[in-house]
């Protein structure tokens, strides 16, 4: 096993024009994601947090470069994917695979279920009896019986199932790296946990790597190794979930665990949690994006953006009431 | 005697495969009664027209001054005849075939071009989908009549010409359909899944989009045969179409209207074969779209 991290991002930025006019000239830019850098090493899971909105499903579909981004690098298992050229991409294609949020849009209709899970064996060159095969014993590995569903379509399938049919469809190529884009948002309670305990039996099974997006804290916060909270497509914090949850030093991610509610006591929060709606991210605030929203704002955070500071053991923030001026935060805090 | 006692084989659940989408549509069409209907009147009409020359009781384009305009339920001729004399029944089963050509042909030509430029449009995007779909604008600005009679008058009479400038008039129409449904299939995820596994573009047009959009734009497509056949009658009418002797229902609409004071029966044959004929393809194409419509 490698020594060095499986996915390694650095500066990922990617900013949507929005055309208008005659000419469709880009009049604005949205910039969805903006210098994010991350590592994930070797069959940890790495957990993305954030409101709706702040950048963490473009973030997935960079990684995978399904949208190819304005800058940046990514590196996987040491090679570079945003440079591979289309047979290397291809290759690569088969150790990163994505689970969709959509259980509904993200099932052809008019393919079988099993001829879905097989389709990307076909585009690798399996024959089509042994990719059946495959599909068929992976369809029945997610819990999905195999003899009864395999040749149903994907309408005749609960939300549940079909994200069984995702799962199976993702790893029917035997990947690495597993992104998971909000997997369980769309579903029951219920549902849910029976999915996420697949995800974690089939994680140790096959020593796979997760990348979990969610915006629900308690689902991020159970299924993580480290976190990475997200706010108008940059990074705020990052640290271990058990961290995070205990002590959360950004005033956002304080913030988000504050709104999360919580059965504990010790957990509640005196502070309001956030307020208002993000700004938009045509036109972020100056400096701390989060400023606008923050409840220790001062003066130069409108100056210039704060760049991320270590904090503790594999923990990092950007904010500056961190800075060497420790007195600051804590007036704010007890004030 | 038989006793039936199920096998233990048998109690296990049931591996009952589903029907294709396809063979459901057809299932379900073959249960519509409006369908049913209108697809036996057009199998009439197809197969009366496919068998003209065996069927007609008289050459189409021969004449006799002398029963000109017999009434309809005459001896000799069962539909009566036309202003020269030729038996209407010979020439609307003739006409059927010219203008059953004319208003399929220019709609398949519009299917398979329109579907491959909508496709292709909506698929790449960008400078491609401006460069086509803007030509076609340029098209669909004029009135499907206008465009048709002006095509046709620069081109010249005759059945090849109607055919050519129909398509003309068609084409647009289905790239439209054929862009907007390609557009929004094309952002579903399963296609954003497929090509995360790998599959270049032509695979997932083929296995993921076609199967997707070729029903939309199949409906759309039947519902323009009926303004097909109109038009083609429309242009042989004005002298534009199918060139005399020949039998086409517009083109006898056209050289009977004067007889209308004389026998109004007969002149308006051609326009209730027109009538029925477009009629069916209406709803036909109905009962396809909702047969079509299937959502768990």
């Amino acid at each position: 096993m490698s020594a060095g991290p499986l996915l390694q991002a650095r500066g990922l930025r990617k900013h949507f024009p929005l055309r208008g006019g005659v000419l469709q000239r880009a009049r604005a830019w949205v910039r969805a994601v903006d210098g994010v850098s991350f590592d994930v090493r070797p069959t940890e899971t790495v957990g993305i947090v954030g409101e709706s909105g702040c950048g963490k499903s473009t973030l997935a579909r960079l990684v995978l470069r399904l949208i190819e981004p304005d800058a940046g690098t990514v590196t996987f298992d040491g090679e570079d994917v945003l440079g591979a050229p289309p047979p290397r991409l291809k290759r690569l294609r088969r150790d990163m695979q994505l689970v969709f949020q959509d259980p509904y849009a993200s099932l052809n209709p008019r393919l079988t279920i099993e001829d879905a899970v097989a389709f990307g064996l076909l585009v690798h060159g399996t024959p089509r009896a042994v990719a059946r095969e495959r599909a068929r014993a992976l369809l029945g590995r997610v819990g999905l019986d195999p003899r009864l569903y395999g040749r149903r379509y994907a309408h005749e399938l609960s939300g549940g199932q079909r994200q069984r049919v995702n799962i199976a469809r993702a790893l029917v190529l035997d990947p690495r790296l597993l992104v998971l884009d909000e997997p369980v948002s769309a579903l029951d309670k219920s549902v849910q946990a029976q999915v996420l305990n697949l995800l974690a039996d089939l994680k140790a099974e096959r020593a796979l790597t997760y990348v979990f997006i969610s915006h629900d804290l308690d689902v991020i916060e159970h299924v993580s190794d480290r976190v990475l909270v997200m706010y108008l497509g940059e990074v705020v914090e990052t640290g271990t979930a058990d961290e995070l949850a205990r002590a959360p030093k950004h005033p956002y991610t304080q913030a988000l665990f504050a709104s999360a509610p919580t059965m504990d006591p010790d957990r509640r929060m005196e502070r309001p949690p956030l307020a208002g709606d993000p700004p938009n991210p045509i036109d972020p605030p100056s400096g701390c994006r989060f400023r606008t929203r923050c409840a220790f704002a001062m003066p130069r955070c409108a100056e210039a953006p704060p760049a991320p500071r270590p904090l503790g053991v594999g923990h990092e923030g950007a904010c500056y009431l961190y800075d060497a001026e420790p007195a600051a935060f804590i007036r704010a805090r007890t004030s | 005697m038989a006793v039936t006692t199920a096998l233990p084989g048998e109690l296990e659940a049931p591996v009952q495969a589903p029907m294709s989408y396809w063979r459901t549509v057809g299932w379900r069409l073959a249960r519509d009664p409006a369908t049913l209907v209108a697809g036996g009147v057009l199998a009439a009409i197809v197969l009366s027209a496919l068998l003209a020359p065996w069927l007609a009781p008289y050459d189409p384009n021969a004449g006799s001054i002398r029963v000109r305009l017999a009434s309809v339920g005459s001896a000799a001729h069962l539909l009566g005849t036309d202003e020269q004399g030729r038996d209407m029944l010979s020439r609307l089963l003739w006409g059927g075939r010219m203008t059953l050509v004319a208003g399929l042909t220019p709609v398949l030509v519009a299917f398979g071009l329109g579907t491959g430029l909508g496709v292709l449009a909506g698929y790449v995007g960008g400078l491609t989908n401006t460069l086509v779909m803007r030509t076609m604008d340029i098209f669909y600005a004029f009135p499907a009549v206008l465009l048709a009679i002006a095509i046709s008058g620069a081109l010249g009479p005759g059945l090849a010409n109607t055919l050519i400038s129909l398509s003309i008039v068609f084409v647009p129409r289905v790239v439209r359909v054929a862009e907007s449904a390609t557009v929004q299939v094309k952002g579903l995820e399963y296609i954003a899944a497929a090509r995360a596994s790998g599959a270049g573009v032509a695979a997932i047009v083929r296995h993921h989009l076609l199967a997707n959009v070729l029903g939309p734009i199949l409906v759309f497509s039947s519902t323009q045969v009926s303004l097909s056949i109109i038009l083609a009658a429309g242009l042989s009418f004005l002298g534009l179409g199918v060139t005399p002797p020949a039998a086409e229902w517009g083109l006898m609409l056209n050289t009977l209207r004067q007889s209308i004071y004389v026998n109004a029966i007969v002149p308006a044959l051609p326009g209730v074969a027109i009538f029925v004929t477009s009629m069916a393809f209406n709803l036909l194409s109905d009962g396809l779209r909702d047969a079509m419509e299937i959502r768990g």
